[in-house]
């Protein structure tokens, strides 16, 4: 599946495309096929969106997983601070990230 | 120290309302992200993998505790309450909001600090001895030069769009605590005929293609020192490459024209570019050197230090090193606690280390090149005080130049760029050679890290170096021995095939059992590598 | 003083190898890749130079003008191009006085951007007096 992903132009937070909005949260996200360069185009000319890219995911029993290793970094925060990370109360939300 | 006065003020201030209404205009689509990029960029705003992250420049790296409590401000307020020291003895903070930039940017005004020109194809941040000013074996003090460098390479309206980054080392001492050669400039202050005067050498860099830098002028006197650099730096602006951005540093300029032709290049141009009296007069040196003059240490204090408390003498045995007063000491701060992450510190740690250097420091502290701070001017019956309080606070692991004190850039936790994460490694590592009389029996070891080849973390200088690579989508790491950093500058060699993370942990200690069952009398890991070479230490790697 | 250009009806800037090798121009365009001094022998006689900036990232051209005024040329000295309101502080002080951005300006973005700097740290071409003059009188 094609993800987009981009970081938000005022926060810099890592946003993900659900198809009709960008969440902070992978799980939200939604496969847009073809359309990616579209949308990336509308979306990004509106700033709703800082720097967009597309990527390769797949799909899982727990949501969209990035297909490389840095978008799943990106996706849950750094490995070495799990207290940082968008889930610190779960130890076990890293375990798909490496 | 060096004190604003009402000049350099208005020339921060102004850049704040410029960076602030650059913001403005950027947050109101009146312009496009690849034009704002050099812009921020130029203001140390990078956007990294989970935000943006603001670099802030630490000139020459000195500040006083006025400043390092800034420091710990911003990170409380505007980040999630630590920074991370760079081995350019800048702080960056990884969780910056775009809209909070020009609030901070105007709080660093506010203690006369800035993150100008701290990225973008421009002069870079000056870097220095962290020592200066307190080392037994300096000539003078170079503060006083990197400033007179920092005024000339500010908002240098010809050299802000080079081919590449540029970036500048001043030393004053022969042993060399900056890796001076490995910068696009070295400076080396030295004396001839009774005068002070700078050595350039030109054209070193890390990054994919390690350079070390030639000697391009072996004394530049004081009344010439920014036209020659005007020239040095016209001609790489001129004809320094900009086709490929990877061949862009003034190192593959130098290279390519031979050091011979560059000098000559820049000898004609400094003839012209010195009739354009650019030079500041002596008079401006001695003011901005009045500002670093000595703090008032008491020479008659006592020497002795009571080391009745064990864990404490063990740390003044690594990490408090001689100062040029008698009586008195360079107390450095380990970063590297084992299983940390390097270089990092919290706003509370950055707060008690200010507040150290306020009580026992003469105000000052030091950012270093190895990710770690120093309190420069400590009497020497102050020792056990500091060392009580920084081990409250787990800032005492005595570790400096030992295996565990390595640095490692962000990688791939933080950095966009980055092919491998660097941290995880280091603490991998560290957590190894925990064991303290392991690590001193291993004696001085550099250990540094980088998450790619941009080399940040200085693996190419590394005693052992490590580099992370992307080996079809998984982390891996390749080993290089018998770089140098220091004063015995060399570029290490790659030992072979790369390694998984646990792989290479095991890797690194067979070539340091290899080591200590090679090694003469008095030799330290690299001197051994020199002298043996590559073909022990791959056996006891590949078998 | 700085002004914006538009350059309808005047005379066309001919390349640096044209005014070299034959021409009675009074005005050249300069690119990037192009030696500044080889007009050096020519700077009476000349009207316009234009430097060009195709790209803003390319920053050869602020060393072009450096060397023209240093020369001592007196003339107009243009940056074209990829000139963006962010530059032109810094294209003034290397000696510009006229621009022609490829895309126009906001007029009063300009006008801030040119009244930023209330001094400046090195001497330039642009006659500023430097800092470290104005310290020490
Ligand atoms: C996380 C954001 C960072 C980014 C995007 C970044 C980017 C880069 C790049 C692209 C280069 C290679 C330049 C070239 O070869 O032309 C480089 C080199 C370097 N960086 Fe970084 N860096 C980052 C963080 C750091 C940190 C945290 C440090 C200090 C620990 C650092 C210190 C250096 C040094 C010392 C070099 C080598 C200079 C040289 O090539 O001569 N950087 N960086
Ligand atoms: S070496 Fe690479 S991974 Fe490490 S900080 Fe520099 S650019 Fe990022």
């Amino acid at each position: 599946m094609k993800l987009l992903t981009g970081n938000d132009l005022k926060t810099g937070f890592v946003t993900w495309w659900t198809g009709a909005d960008w969440s902070l949260h992978i799980e939200d996200a939604a496969d847009v096929g073809e359309a990616g360069e579209a949308i990336l185009a509308a979306e990004e000319g509106a700033r709703r969106v800082n720097a967009p890219y597309i990527i390769n995911g797949e799909a899982t029993a727990d949501g969209p997983r990035p297909a490389h290793i840095k978008d799943r970094i990106r996706a849950l925060g750094p490995t070495v601070r799990p207290d940082l990370t968008l889930k610190p109360a779960d130890p076990a939300a890293g375990d798909w990230v490496i | 120290m060096y004190k604003y006065d009402e000049y350099d003020h208005a020339m921060v201030d102004a850049r704040v309302a410029e960076f602030s209404d650059q913001v403005r205009r950027r947050l109101a689509g009146e312009i496009t992200e690849d034009q704002f990029k050099p812009l921020r960029l130029m203001n140390g705003l990078y956007l990294q993998l989970h935000a943006y992250m603001l670099r802030v420049a630490v000139p020459y790296g000195t500040l006083d505790s006025r400043q390092m409590r800034m420091l710990a401000h911003i990170a409380r307020k505007y980040d999630r309450d630590y920074g991370h020291f760079t081995t350019r003895q800048n702080i960056q903070y990884n969780w910056i909001k775009l809209e909070d930039a020009p609030a901070i940017l105007q709080d660093l005004a506010s203690v006369e600090m800035h993150a100008i020109q701290t990225s973008g194809n421009c002069i870079r941040n000056i870097s220095s001895d962290q020592w200066a000013g307190a080392a037994a074996d300096e000539i003078t003090d170079p503060r006083p030069w990197a400033e007179l460098l920092r005024q000339w390479s500010s908002f240098h309206p010809e050299f802000s769009y080079l081919p590449r980054k540029f970036k500048i080392a001043v030393i004053a001492a022969n042993e060399d605590r900056a890796a001076m050669r490995l910068h696009d400039i070295g400076i080396q202050i030295v004396e001839k005929d009774g005068q002070h005067g700078a050595a350039f050498y030109v054209g070193g860099g890390m990054g994919r293609t390690p350079m070390i830098a030639p000697l391009i002028k072996d004394f530049v006197p004081l009344d010439d020192m920014l036209s020659y650099a005007e020239a040095c730096l016209r001609v790489y602006n001129r004809y320094g490459r900009r086709d490929n951005i990877y061949k862009a540093r003034i190192k593959i300029l130098i290279h390519e024209l031979g050091a011979d032709e560059y000098r000559r290049q820049v000898e004609e141009e400094f003839v012209h570019v010195k009739s354009l009296g650019i030079d500041p007069p002596k008079a401006e040196f001695d003011r901005i050197a009045a500002q670093f003059a000595p703090p008032p240490l008491d020479a008659s204090a006592p020497d002795a230090i009571d080391r009745s408390d064990p864990d404490f003498a063990v740390w003044v045995d690594q990490n408090v090193a001689e100062h040029k007063v008698s009586g008195h000491a360079i107390v450095n701060i380990s970063l590297k606690p084992i299983g940390g992450i390097p270089g990092d510190a919290s706003s509370a740690q950055i707060d008690l280390m200010a507040d150290l250097a306020e009580k026992y420091s003469h105000d000052e502290l030091r950012v270093t090149h190895a990710q770690n701070i120093v309190l420069p001017h400590v009497r020497k019956g102050d020792l056990y005080a500091v060392w009580q309080a920084l081990d409250a606070a787990g800032l005492a692991t005595p570790n400096l130049d030992l295996i565990s004190d390595i640095i490692a850039c962000p990688g791939l936790d933080y950095c966009s760029l980055a092919n491998a994460r660097s941290i995880p490694v280091a603490q991998k590592i560290a957590t190894r050679f925990s064991d303290l009389g392991r690590q001193k029996e291993l004696g001085e070891l550099k250990l540094k890290i980088s998450g790619c080849i941009n080399a940040c973390g200085h693996h190419h200088a590394g005693h052992i170096g490590i580099l992370g690579v992307d080996r079809k989508g998984t982390e891996n790491y390749q080993l290089s021995l018998g770089g140098s950093g220091a004063e015995d500058v060399s570029l290490g060699t790659i030992t072979g095939p790369g390694f998984d993370e646990d792989g290479v942990v095991d890797a690194i200690e067979r070539v340091t059992d290899k080591y200590l069952a090679t090694r003469t009398e008095g030799e330290r890991f690299v001197d051994t590598f020199r002298r043996v070479g590559m073909a022990p230490f791959k056996e006891a790697i590949y078998g | 003083m700085v002004e914006h250009i538009h350059s309808d009806g005047e005379e066309p800037a001919v390349t640096l190898d044209a005014f070299l090798s034959q021409s009675n121009a009074t005005a050249v365009r300069l690119e990037p890749d192009e030696d500044a001094r080889a007009l050096i022998p020519h700077l009476d006689r000349l009207a316009l130079i234009e430097v060009a900036f195709p790209k803003f990232r390319d920053g050869r051209g602020y060393s072009s003008a450096r060397i023209l005024r240093e020369a001592g040329y007196a003339g107009e000295l243009r940056a074209q191009g990829d000139v963006l309101v962010d530059q032109i502080a810094y294209m003034k002080r290397c000696g510009f006085d006229t621009f022609a951005p490829e895309k126009e300006l906001n007029a009063a973005d300009v006008e801030a951007a040119l009244a930023r700097w209330p001094e400046h740290y090195q001497g330039a071409a642009d006659g500023a007096v430097p800092i470290w003059k104005l310290r020490h009188g």
